[in-house]
């Protein structure tokens, strides 16, 4: 992260608690660049998270209003502050296993309902905090400390189920791609309503590891050639997108 | 902030209402501003009147999409600045333990009611029972305490919803109202006087959220939009708000604080009435709407001119473990009726040196005022 967003930091934390690699860290930055581009007043903003690597995204860091919550729970919590105070400017930083399995269906009330918040997912294949376990995101055939003969079932298309219920801007983009997903994260926090993006980052330790994809610059560079933006899926055959991922507002 | 009076919601007077329809005119009256819950027997009539009633009184309403969901909202909406509360029986107070925990360790007050059915499980769900006292003492994992208040009529939910409010401001924790299907589902006359006393939540900007100089302090609480830059975490924190996970010191600083808070002021927050106790030689430990009963059965017995009295628990958590220590060596037996299995009688085990005889009833029904009647011939 640049110098210039440590003003964003609460004081007096140093330190950040990522593995060195970790695609988390570069998602840090992105947000508080979309915060910063957006002048938006820390003072009237509010960060939910839940529990894994991802939650820590804002809390302890972000030198705001932070409700460090339970494992899933972060889109309730949020919607009880947001009723009571619609001023403030709420958003959900949190991870795939968070938002996805055990708290999917607050993820999709809160799409239904369209309550008027950001959600940012970080979806790094599995629960990194917890050494690498398959969730709800983890491609099928995949390794996980809990799927050694690979991952038996299909994933869910995060975006697609967020979108079928209800989100009014959604949109994917992997932290490969800083300039398309800060532009994505500045629409959905100027979006009224329920908005969601699906970060795709980087879990080397625990997820790359065991699947050989290699150190985190490969990971990174492997993000940059599989993620295409819908235009170009329409030129692929469905042979050819099978090793691609469709970013953009979707 | 803290004590102040304020006018009555409801025009002073005499009311009609279920007992679930006195929670949530209790709520109102408190000032409740947001109440989210889902719907189950034996409480669903308050969420239906709140959700009219706080259409009305310009408070918000929310059906969650579950239990959990509802509590977590609540927590949401305390830090928001709402007075706020939940509404539930069993099977919803099992599915909120992990956030009533979170609730406890970030200081969050919060209302639950619980108006409870008989258990375990699905159980007989529109039958009555007082199955989850030892739940709302630990039933979330870890060392902590609540406040829990066991009201016996449908007055009583009233003025006891009101109090449970002032209980949570005040101390910075959830408090539970043990409602019975048996109160929630009765139609009772109640009144409703001019004023009520309310005790709204200390600020002090600046001031550590999460930490006092006592070792037993309730430290001021901000929220959400004062620019405080609150930091609130499940996790061991400092005063701060910051988090610190391998500090033994500042765990057990932060976990007997929080026991403290609430047990070195149990002489403000423990309610009871009692009656004959004098120059009783068998004392009758009870709560709920088992004490209906019980003060009846007392009341014939003494026009035969046994010497029994009643001891009325109105606070169940903390416990009235001096009061009950003190009747324990005046007394020569103690009787406990209870719908379970000798929850609170066990707790009084604990503490009288007397004999302790529990009457545990488990078939979803009333204690009658003729089954103590009966148990008390046998004592004395
Ligand atoms: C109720 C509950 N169950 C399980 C856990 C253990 N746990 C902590 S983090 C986590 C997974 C986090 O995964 P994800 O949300 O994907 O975040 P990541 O660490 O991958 O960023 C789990 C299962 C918990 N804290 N609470
Ligand atoms: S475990 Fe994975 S997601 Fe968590 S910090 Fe390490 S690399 Fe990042
Ligand atoms: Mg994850």
């Amino acid at each position: 992260m640049v110098r210039e967003l440590e003003k964003y930091f609460r004081p007096g934390i140093g330190v950040t608690t990522y593995c060195p690699g970790c695609g988390e860290a570069i998602l840090q930055g992105l947000i508080l660049r979309a915060i910063d581009e957006l002048k938006l007043n820390m003072d009237e903003m509010l960060f939910v998270s839940g529990i894994g690597c991802a939650a820590w995204i804002p809390s302890p860091y972000f030198n705001a209003d932070s409700l460090h919550t339970l494992h899933g729970r972060t889109i309730a919590f949020a919607t009880g502050a947001k009723m009571v105070n619609p001023k403030l400017k709420v958003m959900v930083i949190s991870g795939d296993g968070d938002l996805a399995d055990i708290g999917g269906n607050h993820l999709i009330h809160g799409a239904r309902r369209n309550m008027d918040m950001t959600v940012i997912c970080a979806n790094n294949q599995n629960y990194g905090m917890t050494g690498g376990q398959v969730c709800a995101t983890t491609p099928e055939g995949a390794l996980t400390m809990t799927t050694h003969q690979g991952n038996p079932f299909r994933p869910f298309d995060l975006c697609r189920l967020v979108k079928a219920a209800g989100a009014v801007y959604v949109a994917r983009y992997a932290v490969t791609q800083p300039v398309a997903m800060v532009r994505g994260i500045k629409k959905a926090l100027q979006t009224e309503g329920f908005t969601f993006i699906e970060a795709l980052t980087p879990c080397p330790v625990q997820f790359g590891r065991r699947n050989k994809l290699g150190k985190p610059a490969e990971m990174l560079k492997d993000l940059m050639t599989k993620c295409i933006s819908e235009e170009k899926a329409e030129t692929l055959s469905t042979e050819e997108l099978k090793s691609k991922i469709i970013t953009g507002e979707l | 902030m803290g004590k102040q009076k304020v006018n009555s919601v409801l025009p002073p007077g005499s009311y009609y209402f279920s007992g679930d329809e006195a929670v949530a005119e209790g709520a109102i009256a408190a000032r409740c501003g947001y109440c989210a819950g889902y719907p189950i027997t034996p409480a669903t009539e308050t969420l239906e009147r709140l959700s009219v009633r706080f259409g009305e009184v310009g408070a918000a309403f929310m059906q969650m999409e579950d239990e959990i969901a509802s509590i977590c909202s609540c927590i949401g909406a305390s830090w928001a600045g709402a007075k706020a509360m939940t509404i539930t029986s069993g099977p919803g107070f099992s599915l909120m333990q992990e956030a009533i925990g979170y609730a406890v360790f970030t200081e969050t007050p919060l209302v639950l009611v619980d108006a409870q059915r008989s258990g375990p499980s699905t159980g007989q769900a529109t039958r009555v029972g007082s199955g989850d006292i030892m739940q709302a003492k630990w039933g979330s994992h870890g060392d902590y305490l609540a406040i829990a208040l066991s009201p016996w009529s449908v007055q009583e939910l009233y003025d006891q919803t009101i109090n449970a409010f002032n209980l949570a401001e005040r101390f910075r924790v959830p408090v539970f109202v043990m409602a019975e299907e048996a109160t929630a589902h009765l139609h009772e006359r109640i009144e409703v006087g001019a004023e009520v006393e309310l005790f709204n939540r200390e600020k002090k900007p600046g001031a550590p959220p999460f930490g006092t100089e006592e070792e037993d302090g309730v430290p001021p609480m901000p929220v959400f939009g004062d620019g405080e830059k609150l930091l609130i975490t499940g996790s061991t924190h400092d005063e701060w708000g910051v988090r610190k996970i391998t500090h033994p010191e500042i765990h057990r600083k932060l976990v007997t604080r929080l026991q403290k808070k609430i047990l070195n002021r149990s002489q403000e927050i423990i309610q009871y009435d009692s009656h004959y106790l004098d120059d009783a030689q068998v004392a009758v430990i009870c709560y709920g709407f088992t004490a209906r009963s019980a003060l009846f059965a007392v009341e014939q017995l003494r026009g035969e001119g046994k010497k029994i009295g009643v001891l009325r628990l109105k606070t169940l958590w903390p416990f009235a473990d001096e009061l009950i220590k003190d009747i324990g060596s005046r007394v020569g037996k103690i009787f406990v009726p209870e719908m379970n299995m000798g929850q609170v009688a066990g707790e009084v085990m604990k503490y009288a040196a007397c004999e302790v005889v529990s009457y545990g009833q488990v078939n979803g029904e009333i204690v009658h005022p003729h089954t103590i009647i009966e148990q008390l011939r046998r004592l004395v």
